[in-house]
């Protein structure tokens, strides 16, 4: 039992990666019901725009004053895709039907990866991404990678810095207006057209900073990395209540550590030895996911409208 | 939320979707070199199936290169008088799919008298049917996977020839795993590993072979692990290894999740030494890998830079700007392929110096009693299909290189 706390650790690093992208999954699906599909490239072009940024820097300059410039550099590339796909790829079906976008987000995600697989230098095969050097730190029974530590800072205050955004700000409401009930926002003088382009944003910021955290601690981008990770943190957005942002954070915390957990222990209980393991982790994530759905089917914190946005 | 049933199917189809479409292939160029103005000479094709993109390019590259070295070099030394060897390579993706759509389609080529590839077992399981139906050739420089060979019972010792044209310049991993198995033991003084694979094909081979070679000798398997080749975090894992106090780690799998799998383990606290197969033996492996020093691989053969007989194919190859390296297969690849000009060669001599109208079944008969000192030594091939050379090359990271540590044939007792 001893490994607990490290498992934990390792669960909660992870999770709150998941949180992060499925930041993205959730505002977009809280305002316009699409489920952006693409959403796993831009987290992945988020990583080859912070990557540009540290090949393009002086091979001196230390990891620690590059970061902020990378992460500016990975929130750039994503969101300039993220805006540029709404406009040109989702606005002009707004009012089609909810399979139109959605194929339609299928396809970019395709084009997108193609794109980089294409025409980023050398992107055919994983390219390395910098490291933070040094042993790793020791917090509370854990051993956690100085990389790792980026993510256990960055998630927090996004979180926090989102939270107060959509509450306190003018913007913000006008989200949750636009939520609740797109016809009256605009009746009201909301300029929904915006607070969309806003969602994207946000989401594909939050995708970034989720990128240059996976680069840290694997130490590798490549052109296929947002397929799964995308698809692990859409299904934390539907575990935790698609369109709530805390669900977001809590469902990717909730997978995180399930997969973390059932990694380290399920092949401990007696008879269970075969069903466990780094194989069965994702099984037994989606096993969770389906329980969740089958008690509450609007996810753990879903369909709380009045948080909506 | 009345749309939620909406919302669940879609999502379950899209995955499918997303899961099939990524596997299509994407370089479908002829890079071959034609030019047969006419004359008298027949042109026949070489194909080549291997990863040219994706996690394995590295190794896929360096495989096609390799082919395309001998085949220009044949064309250029008129190897086989009055034929002319065209290239066309494919790319698999590593994906068992691809790699079958790629037998079908060379083998629809009529001009097509042998293929070389693929990298992976797995994608080698799902073109050994088309290859055998249509009579054509198919010689892997890197498939490991005894099964391939000699068919699934071969662990009972009841060895069977699974397809008659089916061969390969690496030799298996009963081999390569045991001879790990006993590096580790002997040479390591490794007493307790802890044992991970990556449920392919292949990683699952070489890492049941080493573990049964390792308890043979008397070490302990103190944990064993599953993980999904695409996974790149270990950390759960990491943790569990921890508790288990190994003196070495075993991977069974390949450099793309074998160098975060090295460097989380290294960052957990786990400090030994992780050892892997010719999947692991890849120059990325340490770009890749910041704490890779003092890992450990074993690949087929000896390191070409060490044989004599590699001295002209390292020299060709550098000469001709290739822009990736040959990197481990390059001189099995180089071999592989000379065994089907070989082959022409002596369909065309046996046949009055002409070749016949429906040459695929002679290529293969020739195949079996091949013989010539290739890059990697002589190359010939057994009652099963397999390379008569087993000679293994231990080796460790030492800076930002693998270094030779320890080459052997290995013998089986």
């Amino acid at each position: 039992m001893h490994q607990l706390p490290q498992q934990l650790a390792n669960g909660i690093i992870l999770g709150a990666m998941y949180g992060l992208i499925a930041i993205g999954y959730t505002m977009v699906y809280g305002i316009v019901q699409l489920i952006n599909f693409a959403h796993g490239e831009i987290f992945m072009i988020g990583g080859f725009g912070a990557l540009t940024v540290h090949l393009a820097l002086p091979a001196a300059t230390p990891l620690l004053l590059a970061l902020p410039l990378m992460i500016a550099g990975g929130i750039t590339a994503a969101v300039a895709i993220a805006v540029t796909a709404e406009r040109f790829a989702y606005r002009p079906l707004r009012g089609a039907p909810r399979l139109a976008p959605l194929i339609t987000a299928i396809g970019l995600s395709i084009a997108l990866q193609q794109a980089v697989w294409k025409w980023y230098p050398d992107a055919k095969k994983a390219r390395v991404f910098p490291q933070f050097t040094g042993d790793s730190l020791h917090l509370l029974g854990a051993t956690v990678q100085r990389g790792e530590l980026f993510l256990l800072i960055a998630a927090p205050l996004c979180m926090t810095a989102l939270g107060l955004f959509v509450s306190r700000t003018r913007t913000g409401r006008g989200m949750q207006a636009t939520a609740q009930d797109p016809d009256t926002a605009r009746l009201m003088g909301i300029d929904t057209d915006r607070i969309i382009v806003i969602a994207f944003t946000i989401g594909a910021a939050f995708a970034a900073v989720a990128a240059v955290a996976h680069g840290l601690k694997y130490g590798q981008v490549d052109f296929r990395m947002g397929f799964i990770t995308g698809l692990k943190a859409f299904t934390a957005a539907v575990l935790g209540g698609i369109g709530n942002i805390y669900g977001a954070m809590l469902g990717g915390l909730v997978l995180g550590i399930a997969e973390a957990l059932a990694t380290g222990y399920i092949d401990h209980i007696p008879g269970m030895a075969q069903f466990g393991g780094g194989s069965w982790k994702d099984v037994w994530a989606f096993v969770l996911l389906i329980l969740v759905l089958l008690l509450r089917p609007q996810g753990l914190l879903g369909e709380r409208v009045a948080d909506r946005a | 939320m009345r749309h939620r049933p909406l919302l669940i199917i879609a999502t379950a189809l899209t995955t499918g979707t997303l899961a099939l479409t990524a596997c299509g292939s994407r370089d479908d160029k002829d890079t071959g070199t034609t030019g047969n103005p006419g004359g008298k000479t027949t042109t026949v094709a070489i194909g080549l199936d291997s990863p040219l993109t994706g996690d394995l390019s590295a190794l896929g590259q360096g495989i096609k290169n390799s082919a395309h070295l001998a085949v220009t070099n044949a064309n250029k030394t008129k190897e086989v008088p009055g034929v002319t060897f065209k290239f066309l390579p494919l790319d698999d993706q590593a994906q068992p799919t691809s790699g079958q759509q790629n037998a079908t389609k060379l083998a629809g080529d009529k001009r097509v008298v042998g293929i070389v590839g693929p990298l992976n077992s797995s994608v080698a399981q799902s073109m050994q049917q088309v290859a055998q139906a249509n009579n054509l050739a198919l010689i892997s420089p890197a498939n490991t996977t005894p099964d391939l060979t000699q068919g699934k019972d071969w662990k009972q010792n009841n060895r069977k020839r699974q397809f008659t044209t089916y061969f390969r310049t690496a030799t298996t991993d009963e081999v390569q795993g045991a001879f790990g198995g006993q590096y580790a033991y002997e040479q390591i003084k490794a007493r307790k590993v802890y044992v991970i694979d990556d449920q392919k094909t292949y990683g699952v081979g070489l890492a049941a072979a080493f573990a049964a070679k390792f308890t043979a000798m008397g070490g302990t398997v103190v944990g064993t692990e599953h993980v999904n080749p695409e996974d790149r975090d270990f950390k759960a894992i990491v943790s569990k290894a921890k508790a288990t106090t190994p003196d070495l780690v075993f991977y069974g799998g390949e450099y793309p999740a074998a160098a975060p799998l090295s460097q989380q383990l290294k960052d957990g606290g786990v400090t030994v030494p992780l050892m892997g197969g010719d999947g692991m033996y890849s120059a990325d492996y340490i770009t890749l890998n910041k704490k890779s020093a003092g890992d450990y691989a074993t690949s087929v053969g000896k390191p070409v830079e060490q044989l004599d007989s590699a001295k002209k194919f390292i020299a060709d190859y550098k000469a001709a700007g290739y822009k990736d390296r040959y990197e481990a297969y390059g001189g099995s690849t180089y071999d592989a392929t000379w065994a089907i000009i070989q082959a022409v060669k002596t369909v065309v001599t046996e046949n009055g110096g002409k070749l016949p109208d429906n040459p695929r079944t002679k290529i293969v008969e020739a195949l079996n009693k091949v013989k010539f000192d290739g890059v990697t030594g002589p190359v010939s091939f057994d009652q099963y299909g397999d390379t008569t050379n087993t000679m293994i090359t231990a080796y460790q990271v030492d800076g930002t290189q693998w270094k030779a540590r320890h080459s052997a044939p290995y013998k089986k007792n």
